[in-house]
């Protein structure tokens, strides 16, 4: 078979007879596999913390993204009541962009559970080979002459080193994935620590850079339709009492709006 | 015949079967070739599955080699077309 399937099975078949051909005699055989195997279950172990800790951080950044869409929201409808539409515009492109980054997390902690569970797995499966292997190795050198030892030997030692080999493939795959989610959950950061999600009435009254950018980033229809519907639904009561923008905002800070109005 | 999804399990198949597995490896790789990665996905799927319903999975206690290994099955159309050259995705 020269295809796709093909490849697969010559590359790991080397990986295999590599890692076999390290011994030379058959109890050599026996221990060299087994300490590989030992050391294998180990690093599969150090992998899926690896996982959970970049699970953790994505988690954590998602809980900061929800509040900060929380917070924007209230703020644009505190300065929209006050009548600062051009403030209200800058809290939703910012809340834009929160709840769009809040959407590749959550696409990402869902692949990373995955990719948790799958290790899991073929840790399970890996324990179980080593276990067998254990067993049969016993049975080999107390029941076999030494030529018929070294082929069952052989043949175990080829099922297990699969085994660990698929392991290490998995694993590695993990591992790129993982990264590839460091890179995001960095940019997030970045977007943080340049005061994107900051309290929007802390902002002076010009528009600076982060905000020119902003509005290239999020997108307009969306803040526009928000923008609408906030002023529809602050238009209903006649003129946005109070008391219809708390329930939505949520928070306690939610029937203050002359504060937005000084910003 | 043995056969290991690669991060799944081994199966055994039929000798007989190797037909049926060589039509839908050609398959996977006319679409990979042919830059189709809609048809990449379904073949590449439909080689898995068949594997899956036609095998007999093997038992975790026994230890054998397989003759064929397939990847994994989240594996992407960008890594089907390069991914197994050289060292690839298997670390030593």
């Amino acid at each position: 078979m020269a295809g796709l399937t093909g490849r697969m099975s010559t590359v790991v078949k080397a990986k295999v007879s590599k890692l076999l051909d390290r011994a030379e005699d058959p109890a050599e055989t026996l221990d060299y596999s087994y300490q590989k195997q030992v050391e294998q279950l180990q690093n599969v172990k150090k992998g899926i913390a690896d996982v959970v800790t970049a699970k953790k951080r994505l988690q954590m950044q998602e809980k900061t993204l929800q509040q900060s869409v929380v917070k924007l929201d209230t703020q644009a409808r505190q300065a929209l009541s006050s009548g600062n539409e051009d403030l209200a515009r800058t809290a939703l492109e910012r809340k834009n962009v929160a709840q769009t980054e809040l959407q590749g997390l959550d696409g990402q902690v869902a692949e990373l559970e995955q990719q948790q569970q799958k290790l899991i797995d073929s840790e399970q499966k890996l324990r179980a080979k080593i276990e067998s292997f254990r067993t049969k190795k016993e049975v080999i050198k107390a029941q076999y002459s030494a030529a018929e030892a070294q082929v069952r030997i052989s043949e175990a030692a080829t099922g297990v080193g699969e085994q660990m080999a698929d392991v290490g493939l998995a694993m590695q795959r993990a591992v790129d994935k993982t990264e590839n989610m460091k890179a995001r959950a960095d940019a997030v950061s970045e977007l943080e620590a340049a005061g994107t999600f900051d309290d929007i009435t802390a902002l002076g009254g010009g528009e600076d850079d982060i905000d020119r950018q902003l509005k290239q980033l999020s997108s307009q229809p969306a803040v526009d339709e928000d923008l609408e519907k906030m002023k529809a639904e602050l238009g209903k009561g006649g003129g946005g009492e109070a008391p219809q923008i708390a329930p939505s905002g949520g928070a306690g800070e939610g029937a203050q709006p002359s504060e937005s109005g000084q910003a | 015949m043995i056969v290991r999804i690669s991060g799944e399990d081994q199966y055994r198949l039929a000798d007989e079967q190797k037909d049926r597995l060589n039509e839908l490896d050609n398959a996977v790789v006319t679409a990979c070739e042919g830059g189709d990665e809609q048809g990449y996905a379904d073949t590449f799927a439909a080689l898995l599955d068949y594997v899956r319903s036609n095998g007999e999975r093997v038992g975790d206690d026994e230890l054998a080699g397989s003759d064929l290994i397939l990847p994994p099955a989240d594996l992407s159309f960008a890594e089907a077309g390069t991914a197994f050259n050289g060292e690839g995705l298997i670390p030593d």
